[in-house]
């Protein structure tokens, strides 16, 4: 039964839209990560002193701290964004595709009557 | 929970911790209490899995209906281990700063999971990932390679925890390291085999719940005796350590650009190859539910790092001034791992260092049932239902031989932890990371990214990944010169993800990219299929078909 729903699927405009704007923001924020965290780490390997140096004249607290802290924010912080894109407008907007396709099935299955394709 | 907080808010704290201490080698009433007590509880909980187990389905995904919360708990127990705990902890007590930059790199593979992953893993797979990575491919190679990579990494990763178990029972409860090996064996046996995914899935979130509650209760009584001033916190540290203010900054972790890239990439792409964590996507109904999953679990992980810091820094500050935690050669009674355990004393007394042993031993028994799990899964599923008997065996024999297949790796698991005790082990939850990075993610990855990839190109990239991170492992300074005592390491570097994760994957590419077979073809022409029900969870495992 997933064979025409499939096709139907991959016939529909607003499937390959949605896919475009779902995987535009996952690998962007896949990049800010990455390019959060690498660059931490780099920083770690060949400029070690930057985060070593005191946030203010006096102070132990390092730059380090706020950096290290606000890297587990973020990462905190763009999981929350993309659930939230893709649990509300993303499957929302899936849902409507996936329903086209089942009214386009079911209509195919009453034009074949005694066919054995089961009820979707 | 509250009642017992208060309770310890109104001891005299640093009297208690001043005054009648511990050599520890006696048997500490309260730890045994608590953990008898969890030990009673997650019991009655396998019973109750037990009688709820009727299916393949209810015994490796718990029926599928577990919710995003829960399982975002249970994700972060499985993560949360008792190395992680008490390991970095003691990495913030030794080092300082250091510790943060490990927990960072743990942390940042779960976004990545999330964007990359976490769905297209939901609507593909039914009960472990090689179900994902041989969708259109020839079943049985592949099959042997997953279950292959599976379970490396497993048991690399169950040695560890036995040992660091054998080695953390016999200082916190005064027990034979033989003993407590065979009782973490033995019980983890009993939840899985019993159980099944329900039992694994409860007894890691009780724990999780324990020891997010413990760790937070240890930090806030931290921060508590400094007013809760940071400044205080890190001024007062700085001043009491060996390595003065160098602990406020970077030290020596990571030194050199190819090691750090290493690291990094082993740590962030190794999560997303964990077959024990990426089998509890298969627990909750739907990909909107695995979204959630990820969201939760990477604020509670996130969370309990923040909280490690603290109480390394808090175990600088409490412990290491305090001449009755220290042995006589100016370290730790017990070593470095003790930290937290040791602070857990001088700020709580007597009961609350109970509570908290109990807590790490639980977290260790559900961090070794949930490997030995997927362990079992892939002797069952892969190996024997798919690899041996091609589809055609019954959901019930591949039950039961999941069963047997737990208790085969519960033995292996006691009989290695034991022949592991003098080893040093440190490497192996390293190693299990790149395996996974280089062996199980490239595969994974590209068969849910790339139309193009055929059989041969993910066996040939699979097996080198996984071939070459054991081998350049052997011969980096880890193994090659501190256990099998060489000069020299052949490989200069101690993580190997950097190269042999490349090599996978380049590998995966280059192979598939020459395979002109009819096979290949059909392989290319069903990614289409796959691709729409990979977005769109039509025709996936336990949807709702509306």
């Amino acid at each position: 039964m997933s064979r025409h729903h499939y096709d139907h699927i991959r016939a529909n405009e607003n499937f390959h839209n949605l896919i475009r704007r779902k995987t535009r923001l996952s690998w962007t924020l896949t990049a800010i990560i990455l390019i959060a965290y690498f660059g931490f780490i780099l920083t770690i390997a060949f400029y070690p002193e930057i985060l070593g140096r005191p946030i203010s004249d006096g102070s132990v607290i390092t730059w380090g701290i706020p950096v290290g802290i606000g890297i587990i924010l973020l990462t905190f912080i763009i999981t929350g964004i993309y659930v939230y894109r893709a649990n509300t407008l993303f499957d929302s907007l899936m849902g409507d595709v996936v329903d086209a396709s089942n009214v386009h099935v079911n209509s195919m299955e009453d034009d074949r009557p005694g066919s054995d394709g089961e009820a979707s | 929970m509250n009642r017992f907080c208060l309770l310890l808010l109104a001891l005299p704290l640093p009297v208690t911790a001043a005054d009648g201490l511990p050599g520890r080698e006696g048997v500490n009433v309260p730890a045994v209490m608590m953990f008898l007590v969890f030990v009673a509880v997650t019991l009655g909980i396998t019973y109750w899995a037990a009688r709820r187990t009727r299916s393949a389905k209810d015994y490796y995904a718990a029926g599928g209906g577990i919710t995003g919360f829960q399982n975002g708990l249970a994700i972060a127990g499985d993560y949360m281990s008792a190395a992680s705990f008490l390991g970095i902890s003691a990495l913030v007590f030794a080092s300082g700063y250091d510790g943060l930059i490990y927990s960072i790199g743990f942390l940042v593979g779960w976004p990545v999971i999330l964007f990359l992953l976490a769905e297209r893993l939901r609507n593909l797979g039914k009960y472990t990932f090689s179900d994902v990575a041989s969708y259109r491919l020839r079943q049985r190679p592949m099959r042997l390679l997953s279950a292959c990579g599976s379970l490396t990494v497993v048991l690399l990763y169950l040695i560890a925890q036995m040992v660091g178990a054998g080695k953390l029972i016999q200082v916190l409860f005064g027990l034979p390291y033989e003993y407590a090996v065979i009782i973490v064996g033995v019980l983890m046996v009993i939840y899985v085999s019993v159980g099944g995914m329900f039992a694994t899935t409860w007894v890691q979130i009780i724990k999780a719940c324990l020891l997010l509650a413990g760790a937070t209760l240890l930090a806030f009584l931290v921060l508590l005796q400094l007013d809760f001033s940071l400044n205080a916190l890190f001024s007062r540290a700085v001043d009491v350590h060996e390595k003065g203010i160098d602990i406020m900054g970077p030290g020596t972790l990571v030194s050199d650009p190819v090691s750090a890239i290493s690291l990094g990439l082993a740590l962030m792409f190794g999560t997303a190859g964990l077959p024990h964590i990426l089998m509890r996507f298969f627990t909750v109904p739907d990909a909107h539910q695995a979204r959630r999953s990820v969201f939760f679990a990477t604020g509670f992980i996130g969370y309990f790092y923040i909280l490690t810091f603290i109480i390394g820094f808090g175990a600088i500050v409490f412990v290491s001034t305090n001449p009755a935690f220290m042995n006589a050669a100016g370290g730790l009674l017990g070593g470095d791992n003790m930290s937290a355990i040791h602070l857990s004393q001088a700020l709580g007394g007597d009961l609350f260092l109970g509570f908290i042993s109990a807590v790490a031993f639980a977290t260790i028994l559900a961090v070794v049932s949930g490997l030995t799990l997927a362990g079992a899964a892939a002797v069952s599923h892969d190996l024997y239902a798919h690899f041996l008997k091609r589809g055609a065996s019954s959901e019930r024999e591949e039950v039961r031989v999941s069963r047997i297949a737990t208790l085969g790796l519960g033995m292996a698991a006691v009989i290695l932890g034991i022949l592991f005790e003098k080893q040093n082990i440190a490497f192996m939850v390293g190693l299990a990371f790149a395996i996974a990075a280089s062996a199980n993610f490239p595969v994974l990855f590209f068969s849910m990214y790339w139309r193009k990839l055929t059989t041969r190109g993910a066996l040939i990239g699979g097996w080198t990944g996984l071939g070459s991170a054991v081998l350049l492992l052997i011969l980096s300074p880890i193994v090659w010169v501190d256990i099998l005592g060489y000069e020299q390491a052949i490989f200069p570097y101690e993580y190997p993800a950097l190269f042999s994760m490349t090599a996978g994957m380049v590998c995966v590419v280059v192979f598939s990219l020459l395979d002109n077979s009819t096979a290949a073809a059909e392989e290319r022409d069903a990614f289409s299929d796959q691709f729409v029900r990979s977005m769109t969870g039509v025709g996936a495992e336990g949807a709702g078909r509306e």
